[in-house]
């Protein structure tokens, strides 16, 4: 709808009409305080009646609540859908710390998984905020972010908002104090999820399967074990979060089903990039980048011969997991008993 | 000389931003000065000294921190100027959720953190309402669906701003940030400019030194609850 069409709505459809059509704008009104009006009158005759200084408080009168409100309904209106939509990245390189040249370019497309392996400080960060900026040859190294192809304009950057790429590391927490549900009810809402009920119960399902451990809805968020936390948190980026790129920094020791999680998240026409030590996870993605002195030194194809080696990685990780277990559990560790798990 | 005006509620992070923004704006830091507003101390300016910015610091003391910033804005301009900084930026805590230490026409910039809470963006008011560009801070910690539900939430009170989220440890985002900011106008005085949204209001009895509680000692602008 165009912003005069929207004008004229507001200024002759009654409230409880158009937030009949349009649930969401009930938010606006709940955060301006304004609770107290005749909903069968359009906005303007709604408003004669309120206080005014409820209003003034907000630094707005009658005349900006109408305009604030149109853009309101145009913000969420029409983009509820609005999302980040892109194929592939392609990354034009830069130089290395020393200032040589790195690999030329290479291009990550939706549904690719990339894992990004180097020492610690070769630059792997460096490389995941060149993503994340869209870097046009104006950071530290020089490198340019194609988007399909093509170079975005400074202000198409800006207008990402933060949309572009969703973030997952081993330092993040959840902090609201809510239960599962309330919480996955909340992120769908504020994508507008025309099935939310069924997005959440996939979410829910999904967190599960990889957290091993079960929890259920009424749990609070807060009280979920790491591993449950990690689960949920996949799964809710797979489900619910329209960014295009995720981010993924160490998940290394989070007790969930790693593989499982980040081909999840690539079914879900993902660009997956990981940076990671885990040979796990480096040997389950397509491709990985090495990094060496702050430049992208080699590209390597995973071989049949390193997925195929991935059965044995997991027979040892295993092995491991359970030998954690029979720590916990006051266990005492036989030679015998390592040997055995491997085989 | 450039000025770029930041607030935000206490701890939020404007400190952490400004200095990772001034490392990625690619300029001499001499050619930088800070202007901190606060309220009782502060020791935000050793850590700016520490980046080799030059910065000043007032106290609002006992005085609202808004009326502070309007009457003192001006001639922190000028010190500015004077001094032959190329950018100014004034930073300045929001603490009454009804600050708003933003001027028309000049480029203001509101930092809150993700940890303050979801719902905290639709309680802030004119800070962040009024304002062009909105960081968010502290998302390394929280996990990607509360970030992304605090966004919504900035939007639902601030449609036009544009949104920013800056790590103000290792300065992941800032680089975004400080080209967006570079093409801030420049400005000689702020001499007849306007504030973007009034001072929070009180000229009464307890402005000027009342403690006693009660009735008759309650004098000028007073405004009563209603309890049913």
């Amino acid at each position: 709808m165009s912003a005069d069409n929207l004008l004229e709505m507001v200024l002759t459809v009654p409230l409880s009409k158009i937030t009949q059509d349009y649930p969401f704008c009930k938010d606006f009104f709940l955060n301006l305080r304004i609770l107290d009006v005749d909903w069968e009158l359009p906005l303007e005759q709604a408003l004669g009646k309120t206080n005014e200084e409820a209003i003034t408080d907000f630094g707005l009168d009658k005349g900006m609540i109408l305009r604030d409100f149109c853009q309101f309904l145009e913000t969420f209106g029409n983009n509820s859908g609005k999302n980040v939509d892109i194929k592939s990245l392609t990354i034009t390189g830069g130089h290395d710390k020393s200032g040589s040249g790195e690999i030329a370019q290479w291009t990550a497309s939706v549904g690719e998984i990339i894992s990004i392996v180097g020492p610690t400080g070769s630059g792997k960060s460096r490389l995941l905020a060149d993503i994340e900026c869209l870097a046009d040859g104006d950071t530290p190294t020089g490198r340019k972010i194609l988007v399909d192809g093509r170079r975005l304009t400074d202000n198409e950057r800006f207008e990402m908002d933060g949309r572009l790429v969703a973030q997952l590391s081993q330092n993040m927490n959840f902090v609201m104090d809510l239960t599962v549900k309330d919480f996955l009810e909340m992120h769908a809402g504020s994508r507008f999820s025309k099935d939310v009920s069924g997005t959440i119960d996939r979410c829910f399902d999904c967190a599960n399967e990889l957290a091993g451990e079960r929890f259920s809805r009424d749990t609070k968020l807060t009280q979920l074990s790491g591993g449950q936390s990690r689960a949920l948190m996949i799964a809710d980026t797979a489900y619910m979060s329209s960014s295009p790129i995720v981010l993924i920094d160490e998940i290394e020791n989070a007790g969930i089903d790693r593989r499982r999680a980040i081909s999840i998240l690539a079914r879900k026409e993902k660009i997956v990039f990981i940076s990671t030590h885990d040979p796990l996870l480096a040997l389950s993605a397509d491709k990985r980048i090495v990094i060496k002195n702050g430049g992208v030194s080699k590209i390597i194809e995973t071989s049949t011969e390193e997925k195929g080696c991935l059965d044995s990685i997991e027979k040892l990780d295993a092995t491991l997991f359970r030998l954690r277990n029979s720590l916990r559990q006051g266990q005492e560790i036989k030679m015998e008993t390592v040997k055995d798990q491997e085989n | 000389m450039k000025l770029i005006t930041v607030a935000g509620p206490p701890s939020s992070g404007k400190t952490s931003v400004i200095l990772k923004l001034v490392e990625s704006m690619q300029v001499n830091v001499k050619e930088i000065g800070v202007v901190k507003f606060d309220c009782l101390t502060s020791f935000d300016n050793l850590r700016y000294e520490e980046a080799g910015i030059r910065v000043e610091t007032g106290f609002s003391g006992k005085l609202c921190p808004d009326h502070f910033f309007v009457s003192n804005i001006e001639s922190a301009v000028e010190w500015g100027i004077k001094s032959g900084f190329k950018i100014l930026i004034t930073e300045s805590a929001g603490l009454c959720n009804r600050c708003s230490p933003y001027i028309q026409g000049i480029l203001s910039v509101c930092v809150i953190d993700n940890l303050s809470g979801v719902n905290t963006p639709r309680k802030i008011g004119p800070m962040l309402k009024m304002a062009d560009v909105v960081v968010v801070t502290k998302g390394d910690i929280v996990s990607q669906a509360e970030r992304e539900v605090f966004a919504f939430n900035i939007r639902q009170v601030n449609t036009s701003a544009r949104i920013f989220f800056v790590n103000g440890i290792n300065g992941q985002g800032a680089f975004l940030l400080a080209k967006h900011l570079q093409d801030t106008r420049e400005v000689t005085s702020l001499r007849d400019m306007k504030l973007r949204f009034t001072t929070p209001a009180a000229v009464c009895s307890y402005c000027t030194g009342e403690i006693r509680i009660g009735e008759e000692y309650q004098m000028g602008t007073m405004k009563k609850m209603e309890f049913k």
